[in-house]
């Protein structure tokens, strides 16, 4: 009696130890890859550079704002949306889902950008 | 005008109507600010430095106000640290004046990042001046991050939409329109549908003799729509105004002077207490332009003048110095 239900306790341990266990390796992976692939923007003179970026799926973008004004990085289909960015401010966004996402400076519409996600 | 106010463009190496020493000289430009006045239904506009050259009667006329514009409380970089000592200076000259303006006009940028602080700094500032009546409308850096809605509780008591309004003064019918709401990538300023609906309904039963001043933040003409310098909906906004006999619209936003005149009205741009921007096209972008520290303490104005005739080419205004 008293065996059984001590081998049912370390099965349950066991099997609950692996749940937790599986998720947080996955996510130890994705933020390594993350990591790896960090992409940076950067705010200078009016414009995005590169303006155009094409990134694979997970990667994290910073935008930097390197000019005497504040900028905005705003998705023009509302995925994303960054508070304003005083010099040398950044924002950061990680993109995982494939697309295309247009955006642009909300104080400065001209200013736009786009980021391609394969 | 008297011959001692001399406003006609002296330096069009170009041939297209731009004076670019003009420009320079603009550039020169700490606490600055203009002093409009309404005469036989006409409004002029003259440079705060320029003053002494000006007759009292004519600095009076039937009606004077000033307007200043983006003042920028908060920006610190290398082309002004000290933009509250600038905009003081313009509250000086503003008080200097031997006949008290009606009130004062800010055409938007009052603060740099929209903080309450800013807002405090410039409300405190502006305290000291001999007009107590200030009317805003919000530039885009008044509404970051909350659509405005600051802006509206400190400044909008009254108005509709976003901020804008009609108000009489005099005969004179002012009207202050919001062009820094809800803009489009890769677009310019906007006033929309719900604005201009107002406006049309506004000015309806005006008579044609009434004289209209509009003012904004963003130009409501096309000055440089490459750097955003201009307002999308603006052609319509002005069709509304097409019966009037005298149209002045008044506008800050690229931190220089220009004007320009086409049929019954003439457009004014004002210069920034803060810091001066770049002619259009003259340099990588509109950001912000360091001038010698001398320059920037020493002379003083010299910004714009009154009224130019500009035809269809861009019409800046030259100013001599005292």
């Amino acid at each position: 009696m008293g065996r059984s239900v001590s081998i049912a306790v370390l099965t349950a341990a066991l099997v609950f130890g692996a749940g937790i266990l599986a998720p947080l390796r996955m996510s130890l992976s994705a933020t390594a890859q993350q990591k790896a692939e960090t992409t940076e923007v950067k705010i200078d003179n009016f414009s995005f550079g590169p303006a155009t970026l094409t990134v694979p799926v997970g990667t994290t973008i910073v935008w930097t704002n390197r000019d005497d004004i504040p900028h905005t990085v705003v998705s023009t289909d509302g995925v994303f949306k960054s508070k304003v960015l005083d010099t040398d401010e950044k924002f950061s966004f990680t993109f995982s889902k494939a697309g295309t996402y247009p955006y642009f400076c909300s104080i400065h519409p001209k200013m736009t950008g786009k980021v391609i996600v394969q | 005008m008297t011959g001692k106010v001399k406003d006609e463009i002296l330096y069009d190496h170009n041939h297209d109507g731009i004076d670019r020493r003009g420009f320079l000289k603009c550039m020169a430009w700490a606490g600055t600010g203009a002093l409009c006045v309404m005469s036989g239904g006409v409004l002029k506009s003259y440079s705060l430095s320029r003053l002494p050259e000006l007759s009292g009667k004519e600095a009076l006329g039937e009606l004077s106000f000033v307007q200043i514009s983006d003042s920028h409380m908060g920006f610190n970089k290398p082309a002004n640290p000290d933009v509250a000592g600038t905009l003081k200076a313009a509250v000086d000259k503003i008080n200097a004046l031997s006949a008290a303006p009606e009130f004062m006009l800010h055409t938007g940028d009052i603060s740099h990042l929209s903080k309450p602080e800013e807002f405090d700094i410039v409300d405190q500032i502006l305290k000291d001046a001999k007009p107590k009546d200030v009317f805003y409308v919000p530039g885009e850096h008044d509404v970051l991050n909350d659509d405005g809605k600051q802006f509206l509780e400190r400044y909008g008591k009254g108005s509709k939409g976003n901020g804008w309004y009609s108000f009489d003064k005099k005969g004179a019918h002012f009207i202050g329109l919001v062009n820094v709401m809800n803009l489009k990538a890769g677009g310019l300023g906007t006033l929309g549908h719900e604005q201009l609906e107002w406006l049309e309904d506004d000015v309806k039963h005006l008579k044609h003799s009434t004289p209209i001043v509009v003012f904004a933040h963003i130009p409501l003409w096309s000055v440089y729509p490459e750097w955003g310098w201009g307002t999308e909906d603006s052609a319509q906004a002005l069709s509304y105004l097409k019966k009037f006999g005298s149209v002045t619209v008044l506008n800050g936003h690229i931190h220089q002077v220009m004007q320009k005149v086409e049929g019954n009205v003439t457009f004014h741009t004002a210069c920034s207490t803060a810091f001066p921007q770049p002619q259009p096209g003259k340099a990588d972008s509109p950001g912000p332009m360091k001038v010698p520290a001398e320059q920037l303490k020493s002379v003083l104005g010299i910004t714009d003048v009154n009224y130019v005739q500009g035809q269809h080419a861009l019409a800046v205004v030259d100013s001599t110095l005292g």
